[in-house]
Parts: structure tokens; sequence; C-alpha cells
């Protein structure tokens, strides 16, 4: 920018509005994560009277420590971490060998497998059938049921592609093909190694989907042994909460009669939001530049 | 497939002709792509094509025990039952208005947003607050309807407190049949305009320094040059954004609307693909659940041809 020229006052005074505004963006996202670090760390009382509204009040532990003796948590934690880890394993052993093959210009049939994968962004064949055929696949109530019928996604194939086709020169695939290597060789030898920034993209993008997901569980499990962590947090936090709602209006005094028993629960809401959400909040600021990278190079049209 | 410089990519790309005799050569020389491609080619075959030829059930009545080809035709009774019956316009109505409210609110936030966080001029700040807004992304829907059980409650909720400090009354927000639609998309704000800035913000790295010093040259104010330089720099990335989200105009993400549905609320936030999940999956009645799917699925599909050939008319950034 021209650092020379003055900046007139109507100039100024613009660009104190969009101070304000992206101050209001920042001050409205981070409320509620702020509130809920509070809120799990203080005397149900007061977050349910509304006097704990943004430090914490009455700083008490029990809700972690309730939601560490509760071994549904464990035991949702412990399933999670399995689909996550072998459902992204998948997620790149599927994903990456394709993108490459695509972002072949001499692998004959690339626009076919492209159109094949396309349609299928645009047209489904729907819940019921999905679900007919998993049955069918006897993969109903296995961690399969999890990991397989998510194994790609063409959005991230094609970010793969799209990321092989601009940032591995072409010349490294001639030289190497020259000097008589074979194409498995090449993939694992040269391009993997090159590609460093996609996997992490690709693990992370896949990694945090699958951490998320709640769906195929719901309609694949049935042995509440096998649930992941977050069919088990609906059960703390939607399933409760609702029973409470539906059974009518509460008024204000029947609510305010109600026994610690409600509040400890509301605690222990906020302690397991936190403990669910922290893997994938910690690692993210960290790694922040690699999910922009992500989104940048899916928007750079290979 | 047009060439322009659209920011999304799409599967076309202009490749080089495969001139006939050499085309055996290359597939033979390159058979190891083919494996490759192997896991991907399957996994779409089954888990998409699949399902796409179990649709047939929608025109059958489906028997588990007969199996897909072994079920009766019907042809369209499950299409007409569904046309016919009392929920199909309070279905359709929810879906669509629960979509567009949600395009209108959260189409330009995100826009607005990307063009502000452009002017700041404080990297650490700039920092702090793209990064901060980013981070609703990767909350879970469940933590997220949780959240928002948690914040709404009538009696405990710091909405509802924060509400009644202001000396107003606080509605049900949580089961009130009114306000469902306002507290999905509003979260929904919450939680993606953050991540859907970085998409603009790409494009406005791209835009040439030269053309703002030309314009402070000219005397434009901050405001003339974001109108006329910035903003067209972002019209190809709208209009591909627009397109996808009209193509999926009746598939609203029925995930968390069916985390924060209840009995209440439910004749507003019901909407098609929550009510195929519930037709199919819970009272197990496949051929209409299925067939109330297809009918989602070809109007997207409509959808997105239809505005692509709109678009594709008055401007060159169309999909294909």
């Amino acid at each position: 920018m021209l650092s020379g020229v003055k900046e007139t006052k109507r100039d100024k005074a613009f660009l104190v509005c969009n101070y304000i505004y992206v101050f209001l963006a920042f001050a409205i996202v981070f409320y509620p994560l702020v509130y809920m670090i509070s809120a799990s760390i203080s005397d149900p009382k007061f977050v349910g009277s509304g006097e704990m509204w943004l430090w914490p009040k009455g700083i008490t532990f029990e809700g972690y420590k309730r939601v560490f003796e509760n071994s549904n948590i464990w035991n949702g934690y412990a399933n999670t971490i399995l689909y996550t880890v072998v459902g992204t394993a998948i997620n790149l052993v599927v994903t990456l060998p394709a993108a490459y093959a695509l972002s072949r210009r001499d692998f004959v049939g690339r626009n076919f497998f492209m159109g094949m994968f396309m349609v299928t962004m645009f047209f489904g064949g729907g819940l019921v059938p999905t679900y007919l055929l998993v049955k069918q696949l006897g993969m109903i109530n296995t961690m399969w049921a999890i990991v397989i019928p998510s194994a790609a996604s063409i959005w991230n194939i094609i970010v793969s592609r799209t990321f092989f086709q601009s940032s591995i020169p072409k010349e490294l695939q001639e030289a190497a093909q020259i000097d008589g290597c074979t194409n498995m060789r090449l993939f694992v030898k040269i391009i993997l190694p090159l590609s460093m920034p996609i996997i992490a993209v690709m693990a992370l993008f896949y990694g945090v989907g699958n951490w998320n997901s709640y769906f195929s569980a719901l309609i694949y499990l049935n042995d509440s042994a096998k649930y992941p962590l977050q069919l088990v947090l609906r059960q703390i936090l939607v399933l409760q909460e609702m029973a409470a709602q539906g059974g009518g209006a509460i008024d204000a005094s029947t609510a305010a009669a109600m026994n610690s028993k409600a509040e400890i629960a509301a605690l222990v809401k906020y302690a397991v939001i936190i403990v669910a959400t922290v893997p994938v909040i910690v690692i993210y600021p960290f790694l922040q530049r690699y999910f922009v990278q992500g989104v940048m190079i899916g928007s750079v049209k290979g | 497939m047009q060439d322009t410089k659209t920011a999304i990519p799409l599967g076309a790309v202009p490749k080089p002709k495969p001139s006939g005799k050499g085309v055996w050569k290359r597939i033979v020389q390159n058979w190891e792509l083919y494996i490759f491609i192997a896991p991907a080619f399957l996994y779409f075959l089954i888990f998409s094509y699949g399902p796409m030829y179990g649709i047939q059930i929608a025109f059958k009545n489906f028997i588990p025990t007969k199996g897909i080809t072994g079920s009766p035709w019907v042809g369209f009774d499950h299409f007409t039952r569904f046309f016919h019956s009392y929920y199909f316009w309070d279905l359709l109505w929810n879906t669509l208005s629960i979509s567009l409210y949600e395009l209108a609110v959260g189409f330009p936030i995100p826009i607005i947003l990307a063009l502000a966080f452009n002017e700041v001029r404080n990297g650490f700040f700039k920092k702090l607050a793209q990064t901060v807004t980013y981070a609703p992304h990767f909350i879970s829907v469940v933590v997220m309807a949780g959240m928002i059980i948690s914040f709404l409650s009538p009696s405990t909720g710091i909405v509802v407190h924060l509400i009644e400090g202001l000396g107003l009354h606080a509605p049900d927000f949580l089961t009130d049949p009114r306000w469902f639609k306002t507290m999905y998309v509003l979260s929904g704000v919450w939680q993606s305009a953050g991540w859907g800035t970085i998409i603009y913000l790409a494009a406005l790295s791209g835009v040439d320094p030269g053309l703002h010093e030309a314009a402070i040259i000219d005397g434009a104010s901050r405001f003339q040059r974001i109108r006329h330089i910035n903003i067209p720099t972002l019209v190809p990335t709208m209009t591909i954004l627009l397109i996808l989200n009209m193509g999926s105009l009746l598939g609203v993400g029925f995930e968390k609307i069916l985390l924060l549905q209840n009995p209440l609320n439910m004749s507003s936030s019901d909407v098609i693909s929550t009510f195929v999940y519930r037709s199919g999956l819970v009272d197990a009645q496949y051929s209409f659940s299925t067939a109330i799917g297809l009918f989602n699925s070809v109007i997207n599909c409509v959808l997105l041809i239809v505005v692509n050939q709109i678009v594709r008319r008055t401007s060159e950034n169309s999909l294909w």
C-alpha cells in the first residue's frame, strides 16, 4: 500500500467502524466459548441463576470429576479414538492414490473416473437405500459401518488432485520414468514425501470429520458399548434436556425448587462439552495454517 | 466446460487428446495407476451407485424377505400418497423457508466479514480475530446442539438471563415453533461465518495492489475502493457458491435439526430429510421413505441445473 498518501477523515472514520465491526464479530464468537469454560468450573448455583456470566464464580471441579468417573464417556472416548484412527487411515489410503492417478495427464480414462465420481456430488441413492445396502453387507453394529460408507469424499479427492497437479513438477515424473522407475515407486518414494502438506490437510479434514460425526453411529450401531463419544454426548446433552422440556413448560418456581441433582447435571454438561471438544480445539490453532491451506488449495481451480 | 476464472474446482480439465495408437501403450505403461484408483472406484461404485440401484424400491412395495428385485412394483403409489398427505405442504414449506432464511442471512455475512478482515492492518488483532472466528467450525453438531439447548434453557440459560437483564421477556426459544428457524439459522451463522471467509480472503489476496494504488492516486476513498475493486473480485466466487447453495435448497443439514427437534416445535422444525429419517429408519416404511428421498434429490438436481443455466446466460461464472 502507499504509505506516503495521507488518509482522509472519511477513510479514518471508515477504518474505525471497520475495527468495531471486526471486534464485534470476534466478541460474539468468543463469548460463548469463554462462557462454557467458565461455566464448567463454576458453582452450578451461580451458573443457573445467571450470576456467573463471564468469569468463573465459586470454582469447583465437581463437573470434571463426574465426567472422569463416568465409564460411558471413557468408553465413548476410546471408541471414537479407534474409529477416528482407523477411519482416517482408510480415508487417506482411498483418497491420495486416487487423487494422484487423477492428476496424471497421461492416465487414460481420468475423465471417465472423474465424471463417475462427480455425479455422486449431485445425486445419490438416499438414506434408506444406503442403509439397506450397509445392512445387506452385514456391517450393522460393527465398526465397519462407521468407517467404510464414508471412506472418501469427492471434495477432498478434488483438493488433493489439485495439489498434485499444481505442486509436483511434471519433470520429476518424466525423469523418474526415463530412469525406469515404476509408478508405485514414484508415488511412494518421491511423490508422497513431497506431499506432506496435503497429507496433513487431508488427515486433519477427515480426522475432524470422523471425530465429530454422530449420524452413521446413530443409524448403524445399536449396541451402546460401541457408541462413539458423540452419541454418548447426545444422550447427556440432548436427550436428557429434551425429555425435561417435553414434559411441558416448567415454570420458574418448580425450576428453583429443583434439587442439586439437576444442578450437577448442568455442571456435567459444560464439563463434558469441554472434554469432548478439547482435542480438536487444542490442536487447531497450531494446525490452523494447514486447515486454511486446505481450503485455499480447494479454491484454486485445477 | 468453459475456461473461466472461477474459484471452485470442478472435475473436467482441458486434457491432451489421446491419439489412437498411443493409448494402449500408455494404459499398459501406467497399469499401476488403475490399482491406485481402484479403491476409490470400488468405493463410489458400491456406496454411491449401489444405493442408486436400490432407488427402485421407491416404485415397489419393499418386502425385506423378498429383497429389492423380488418385491412387487406399485408404480407411483408412494409418491401420490406423499403428495396428498396432510403434512406434504408443511414439510415443503419448512424445508424451503429454512434454506432460504439460511441463504439470506448466512450467505452475505462471510462476504462482509472477509471484506472487513481484509481492511484490518493490525497483524495481531487480525490473526486473533480470524483464529477465534474459525474455531466454532470444529465444534461437532452434537456439542453445538447441546450448547444451544443449555444457553437457551428457559430456567438457566445465559441468553435468557441476558434478555431478562435488559428488562425484556424472553420467549421459550426451544419449544416455541416461531423461534425454531431463527435459532437454527443464527446458530449456524455463529458456527460457520468465520470459516466461510477463508475462500473469500483467498480471492481477495489475489487483487493486484496496483489497482488500489491507482485508485488512491485518483482520490478514491477506502469505501469506494472496496466497492469498486474488492467486491467485483469476489463476484465469481460468490456466484459459484450461490449456485451450489441453490442446488441444496431442499437438502438442509438435517443432523442439527434432528437434534433440536422436540414434540413442541415440530410444526416448524420438521423438514423433508428428518421426515425421511423418521419414516424410513424409525418406522421402517422403506419404500415410502425412499420415494420421498428421491423426490428430494430430483428437485435438488433440477434446481442446480436450472440455476446454473440462468447464471450461464447472464454471466460467465457458471459451474459448467
